[in-house]
């Protein structure tokens, strides 16, 4: 698995680090939103979005679209041009 | 089918001709008391303890695939009760506890070996880490010894003990703690249960799960609906899959943890040993190869197979632990997809659905659990009442807060275990 970096172009996987699946940061206080969003996941076998994080690189927050039953990268984005 | 010596000695002189199968092949039924989602290790643990201990009969382990396929016949094979917190801790006891009157309880050989695990440290705060666990084994009335550089020297002579980067200053020795032959496992867990009654119905893949007024009625499978009074998903690796389709959204990430063999060598580790620093584990199989393994890839996965920078920092581990076994060639290597849960500890509760129960979450720990996980579902199954081992693993421990069991002090969140 390869990533190919937006900054840095194709790299090796050891620069990068898994940063969780992308979720909707709920509002207000403690509450079942909140539960769900810090423990429970869709946990997808197949597109899944996510975060990654090139911190043995140009040290940039990314949105991948990767695929988790076959390793296939779909899309990288920088993070600030929101969801891929 | 049953095995003794004489038989061996004339199926070996007749060409093997007349050996039967472990188990029979029935038909699904179009109901039962209860269905058990999933023939692994756990799910045919918890058939047989389900007859054994409750005497419940009516009972069916629905397998996609073939029993014991998954990660019950493939894995590093390490049974221990070496954990701290409360809430494992009796429960990894009471497990090993099964597995030393496993053998006479299944009457199959399981080839469990409790030749010794030791892990090692490296550095003062590592064996005062190690002390404060090896006392918690003991007050649940486990065995642990505390070993010094050369009381550890006499028993493992080839480590790397100077190594410049992790010098082994000792061990916490766990004799008990040992291995089996996982497959047996599997099977003689099928076999007690089949002869007892409980009908093991492999290629048939649960579809969906029915409900009615919030409370389970059955299971769409491949091969027709099944009624059924209670169902367990007893699926880990899978368990998010299976929860959907009871509309169910599980604290679970399923991660790749990979293993590894090497080609047969002559008995040269005669223990199970476990790096301090690198997460290695090693262990001889009774065949002569090596295996061993490290940590998970870290990024969620359901490919069953993972990334060469893994493989690189275990055989780097290896290395760095045990130079000796630089020669040994690794034959082949494995993926197998773990349920990670927040805390890194596992699940076995009613689910928020009536009827539906889970049995899922064991991280890279799920082996040694096999015979406690069963029996404590067994008894969930069977009385609707958590077994004393195991009232610490609630579904709800990640919404209260309460009952965190996080063995290694990082937090209870996804992706730091």
């Amino acid at each position: 698995m390869r990533l190919t970096c937006p900054h840095c172009g194709e790299r090796d996987l050891r620069e990068f680090t898994f940063g969780g699946a992308t979720l909707t940061r709920p509002e207000g206080d403690w509450g079942p939103d909140w539960d769900a969003y810090i423990h429970l996941r869709e946990n997808p076998a197949g597109l899944s979005r996510e975060y990654w994080t090139h911190d043995m690189g140009c040290a940039a927050w990314l949105l991948v679209e990767r695929d988790t039953v076959t390793h296939d990268i779909r899309a990288v984005r920088p993070v600030g041009e929101g969801a891929p | 089918m049953r095995f003794n010596a004489l038989r061996v000695l004339k199926e070996g002189l007749t060409g093997n001709r007349g050996w039967g199968p472990h188990w029979r092949d029935p038909e699904p039924k179009p109901a039962y008391d209860i269905v058990i989602i999933g023939g692994g290790g756990h799910g045919l643990a918890t058939a047989f303890y389900l007859a054994k201990e409750h005497g419940l009969t009516n009972v069916a382990v629905l397998e996609k695939g073939y029993l014991g396929g998954g990660n019950v016949g493939r894995n590093t094979t390490i049974v221990r009760a070496n954990y701290f917190l409360p809430g494992n801790s009796e429960f990894y006891s009471h497990s090993l506890k099964l597995w030393e009157t496993l053998e006479d309880d299944l009457n199959y050989n399981v080839m469990h070996s409790q030749r010794g695990l030791f892990n090692l440290y490296h550095s003062d705060g590592q064996r005062d880490a190690i002390v404060r666990r090896g006392n918690a084994m003991i007050n649940q009335g486990d065995d642990a010894f505390l070993l010094d550089r050369a009381a550890l020297e006499k028993k493992l002579p080839f480590l790397d003990y100077d190594n410049g980067r992790f010098p082994i200053h000792g061990a916490l020795y766990h004799p008990r703690g040992g291995t089996a032959r996982h497959d047996a496992v599997a099977w003689g867990f099928a076999r007690g249960a089949s002869d007892r009654g409980v009908d093991l119905i492999q290629n048939c893949e649960v579809t969906g799960i029915d409900t009615e007024g919030g409370a389970v009625t059955g299971v769409q499978t491949t091969r027709g609906a099944i009624r059924a009074r209670k169902v367990a998903i007893v699926t880990a690796g899978r368990s998010g899959q299976v929860a959907a389709l009871a509309g169910l959204r599980l604290p679970i990430e399923s991660h790749v943890l990979q293993a590894f063999v090497t080609e047969g060598l002559k008995p040269v580790i005669d223990n199970v040993i476990t790096f301090g620093m690198g997460h290695f584990y090693i262990s001889q199989s009774d065949k002569g190869g090596l295996v061993f393994g490290g940590d998970l890839d870290f990024y969620p996965s359901y490919a069953q197979r993972g990334n060469l920078p893994t493989v690189e920092h275990v055989m780097e581990a290896g290395m760095t632990l045990m130079p000796m076994i630089g020669r040994a060639k690794v034959l082949r290597s494995w993926g197998g997809i773990m349920d990670m849960t927040p805390d890194g500890s596992p699940i076995i509760d009613r689910a928020p659905v009536d009827g539906l129960y889970l049995d899922c979450g064991w991280c890279y720990g799920g082996f040694k659990a096999v015979p406690g996980s069963g029996f404590a579902l067994a008894h969930l199954l069977a009385t609707d009442r958590p077994h004393d081992s195991a009232t610490g693993f609630r579904l709800d421990r990640f919404t209260t807060g309460r009952g965190l069991m996080d063995e290694e002090g990082k937090g209870a969140q996804h992706n730091l275990h």
